[in-house]
């Protein structure tokens, strides 16, 4: 049946089953495939997108479930004031390496910083642990997020 | 992960002989410029492979009139930082800003890489790229800036000595006169190439040894990267796929009646061993695939054991195996030996489990196909597809991608023959995406190894007799048959000779075996992920057996090799080896010498009651030769150590009833940001040519651990992954 979603301020309309996990109509249906897959069962954070600025993965969120609530994607999160200074951050620090994973570390990291703007180390183990990097770049992913709080913090 | 015989070949010159010249041509680019073309060797490649033939440059460096400075290269980036690092060395000697050289990524190209020495061996292996063409890219920026310079001191009718060449610009020191690269690039194009051309000297490096900003960066932060998976060409459609669960099994029946049903399924096609539902999107081919009921002839292999496997290798250890390497008399040294030590290890099969999952998209017409794909072996990718097709490559075209971690997954082109395979069946573009289950599930393996060691120990307890035998499979005898001889090939013995130590008699066999019912291919550091773990974790275990402190041991057998104790040293002293530690936490070391760069871990680990190990602190010290961009240097090995860390707790790939019994990141984990150490990489300034870094340190890292859990509880693990329930507090 059709979907009406807003993806990133845009309404969209889409023609797929209820039970089509989100990821899908975003990369598939509409082509946004900065989005990545990655294990499709919740395990890996590849698929990160915020509804309603809350981090959720999207490959096991329901298309119905969705309704009107607002989704941001990597296409758009540098649009946000925690988006754009993770992304400056990311830069600085040159965390990607094969940059696979990194659409979604940097979704879970800017609804991190959302929500705790100066998070400790135990709140980053606990935001980022869902987000697996088989580059091993949590070092960088680390120290990123703690320039980009600092950065937040100076209103930058 | 292969031994690079032209980098040996090349590494002490430092002002170099064009007169192979056939290796570096000049001529007029087009649209204008200058165009140089030559040759860059690749991973299993070589020298003796190129000198061989005729000339077939695969490398291009084009300065065109508008001073733009293009690098055609056959290099992919898969994360290991290679489109920063290469362009450098060009930068470098061209004495231009790295920003001002541009990369684009050779094609495939019958004609440069149809010959049969060359082709099929267009390949990216990790360790690599930097390595190979530290060489003759070098020499290709310094020939082109030679001619650059020539064109200028002609049109000036000045002496070429009285100019030089800096930020793109040719100067005439006395007069004060400048010429742009472009302005003269279509001159140059008429120089004579030079035949001997100076390089720099690594004291003059300005790029070279700096940390340069990756250029791929941006593109990986905003969601604009294009990998394989991100391809879509109009009108794609998307398909999964389950292949046969049992390697070797055929598709008996299947009821599609279901999958046919659900919405977005547009057709199933059945193959020979596997079956795909193609769709409009991923989620309808899932729920399709599904709702698929097929039934499996399972054949040969249903029956099949990891055990049975294991079994068989362990066999082949009581057998002779080829000689690998043998120095002095090893008998008659054991024979005297005041102790003897003997051990066996084993090693699991691993899945690649690359973060983005298995892909390839693909359009078949009658007179041509296309194909969309990360590889690190494109001429391969091309073969493959031609093949299935029947078309002759040079109606084959691949658009290569960035790639979502290659580890030596992308190395192998089963993905493309199976992609095309599908394809052939459906009307316009397809892609094919395989599910994370299929994609652990029809890996090709890191290969299972098992090793049967023993050594004789003099009075003092140092080693008199080192004697070392291992059965497992060849992944180069299959990959590229030429180079496996006698038995033998460099890949799977790296690690296991050559050590860095001074062992009086020592000798090392290896018997080929090829398990049943399961692929094998190459991975991060293959060969040394294996051996350096038995020779390290053999070597901790004469220290014990001698009762003498592990860094101390090892240093006693340096004398001759002082960059292989060097490292070691340093990595002792940063991290404060001896240092009381509390119970059940415990520091283990290690030292490797392969891919030409020498490298010494300390791990620091932590054993809790229940046997779960932590790893809390890994210390590197590497001397990799000159540090090209030392950034992605200690990127690399924080990456390697990760992965090592991965593999050492957590990394098994087992079968039963034929099948693999792991299936996504649940029951084959990933090491997560909670349990990841704290990384110190410390790397020691050298003026050596380049070693390998791309893969080094995840071999270097797992008996550092395991040597580290010794330490610990006193148990010492000869076999991975490690088991915590051996672990438990008694
Ligand atoms: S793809 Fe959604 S969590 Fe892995
Ligand atoms: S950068 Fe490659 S998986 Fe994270």
């Amino acid at each position: 049946m059709t979907h009406r979603l807003r993806i990133n301020g845009t309404v969209r309309s889409v023609d797929v089953d209820d039970d089509t996990p989100l990821l899908w109509v975003l990369r598939d249906v509409l082509g946004m495939t900065g989005t990545k897959f990655g294990c499709g069962r919740a395990l890996c954070g590849a698929c990160t997108v915020h509804i309603d600025g809350a981090p959720a993965r999207s490959c096991i969120t329901a298309i119905s479930t969705v309704g009107d609530k607002a989704v941001t994607t990597i296409e758009a999160i540098g649009k946000t004031s925690h988006g754009r200074a993770v992304q400056r951050a990311w830069l600085e620090v040159e965390v990607p390496q094969c940059g696979y994973c990194q659409s979604g570390q940097i979704m879970s990291a800017s609804a991190l910083l959302a929500k705790n703007p100066r998070p400790s180390d135990a709140d980053i183990d606990a935001a980022m642990s869902g987000n697996i990097c088989r580059c091993g770049t949590y070092i960088r992913i680390r120290e990123a997020i703690k320039r980009a709080a600092q950065a937040n913090g100076k209103g930058a | 992960m292969i031994r690079d015989p032209a980098f040996r070949a090349t590494r002490s010159a430092p002002a170099t002989d064009l007169s192979r010249r056939r290796f570096l041509q000049a001529g007029a680019a087009v649209g204008g410029g200058l165009l140089l073309s030559f040759t860059l060797p690749f991973a299993e490649s070589g020298a003796e492979a190129a000198d061989a033939v005729a000339f077939a440059p695969n490398a291009f460096i084009r300065i065109g009139r508008d001073g733009k400075i293009v690098l055609v290269m056959p290099y992919v980036e898969m994360g290991q930082g290679t489109y920063t690092s290469i362009p450098m060395l060009i930068a470098e000697e061209l004495e231009v800003d790295l920003k001002q050289v541009q990369i684009e990524h050779a094609p495939p190209n019958e004609k440069l890489y149809g010959n049969p020495l060359l082709g099929g061996i267009q390949a990216t292996g990790n360790s690599n790229a930097v390595r190979a063409s530290w060489q003759p890219l070098r020499e290709a920026g310094a020939t082109a800036r030679t001619m650059l310079i020539a064109a200028a001191a002609k049109r000036w009718n000045v002496d070429p000595a009285a100019c030089r060449a800096q930020k793109g610009v040719v100067l005439h020191e006395s007069t004060g006169r400048t010429a742009r690269y472009g302005e003269l690039s279509a001159d140059a194009a008429r120089m004579a190439v030079p035949d001997k051309v100076a390089l720099k000297r690594p004291e003059d490096f300005k790029l070279i040894g700096t940390p340069a900003k990756r250029l791929d960066t941006p593109a990986k932060v905003n969601g604009t990267a294009v990998y394989g998976i991100d391809a879509r060409p109009p009108g794609v459609k998307i398909a999964t796929l389950a292949q046969s669960p049992v390697f070797g099994g055929r598709v008996k029946s299947v009821d599609d009646k279901a999958a046919k049903a659900v919405k977005g399924v547009r057709q199933i096609v059945r193959l020979d061993d596997a079956v795909a539902v193609v769709a409009d999107h991923m989620g309808a081919a899932k729920k399709g695939l599904a709702a698929l009921k097929i039934e499996w002839d399972e054949g040969l292999h249903a029956r099949l054991t990891t055990e049975d496997i294991a079994r068989e290798l362990e066999k082949a250890t009581l057998d002779r195996g080829a000689v690998a390497q043998n120095i002095g008399d090893v008998d008659q040294a054991m024979a005297g030996a005041a102790t003897k030590v003997e051990a066996t290890y084993q090693v699991p099969f691993l899945a690649h489990a690359t973060m983005e999952p298995m892909n390839c998209t693909v359009h078949v017409r009658k007179d041509g196909c296309e194909v969309w794909v990360g590889t690190q072996a494109i001429a391969r990718a091309q073969a493959a597809a031609a093949k299935v097709t029947g078309l002759p490559l040079d109606r084959v075209v691949v658009h290569n991608h960035l790639i979502g971690g290659g580890f030596g997954r992308r190395l192998e082109v089963d993905g493309v023959t199976r992609a095309v395979e599908i394809a052939t069946h459906v009307d316009g573009p397809l892609k094919v995406v395989w599910t994370r289950e299929e994609d652990i599930q029809h890996d090709m393996y890191r290969p299972y190894w098992f090793d049967r060691i023993s050594a004789g120990l003099d009075a003092k307890g140092m080693p008199v007799a080192w004697n070392n035998r291992f059965a497992g499979a060849s992944i180069i005898a299959r990959y590229l048959p030429p180079a496996f001889n006698n038995g033998l090939d460099p890949d799977t013995t790296e690690g296991a000779i050559d050590l860095a130590y001074a062992l009086p008699n020592m000798h090392v066999e290896y018997a080929r075996v090829e398990p049943p019912g399961i692929p094998t291919a190459f991975w991060r550091s293959v060969g040394p992920s294996h051996n350096v773990f038995v020779t390290e974790s053999f070597m901790d275990e004469l220290a014990a057996a001698a009762k003498q402190d592990p860094v101390a041991y090892r240093l006693a057998l340096l004398d001759k090799t002082p960059r292989a104790k060097a490292v070691l040293q340093l990595a002792a002293n940063k991290a404060e080896w001896g240092k009381p530690l509390p119970e059940r936490v415990g520091r283990g070391v290690s030292l490797q010498f392969v891919f030409a760069s020498y490298m010494a871990h300390v791990a620091e680990v932590e054993v809790a009651s229940d046997g779960t190990v932590r790893v809390r602190r890994v210390v590197c010290a590497v001397d990799c030769g000159i540090a090209v961009n030392p950034d992605t240097i200690q990127a690399q090995i924080q990456s390697a150590v990760m992965f090592g860390v991965t593999a050492a707790l957590h990394g098994e790939i087992t079968l039963k009833d034929g099948r693999v019994q792991q299936s996504n990141f649940h029951d084959y984990p990933a090491l997560r940001m909670n349990e990841a150490p704290a990384v110190e990489v410390h790397i020691v300034r050298s003026s050596e040519p380049p070693g390998g870094m791309g893969e080094a340190g995840t071999s270097a890292v797992v008996p550092a651990v395991t040597n580290a859990i010794f330490a610990a509880t006193g148990k010492r693990l000869r076999k991975l992954p490690v088991d915590t329930t051996a672990l438990k507090r008694a």
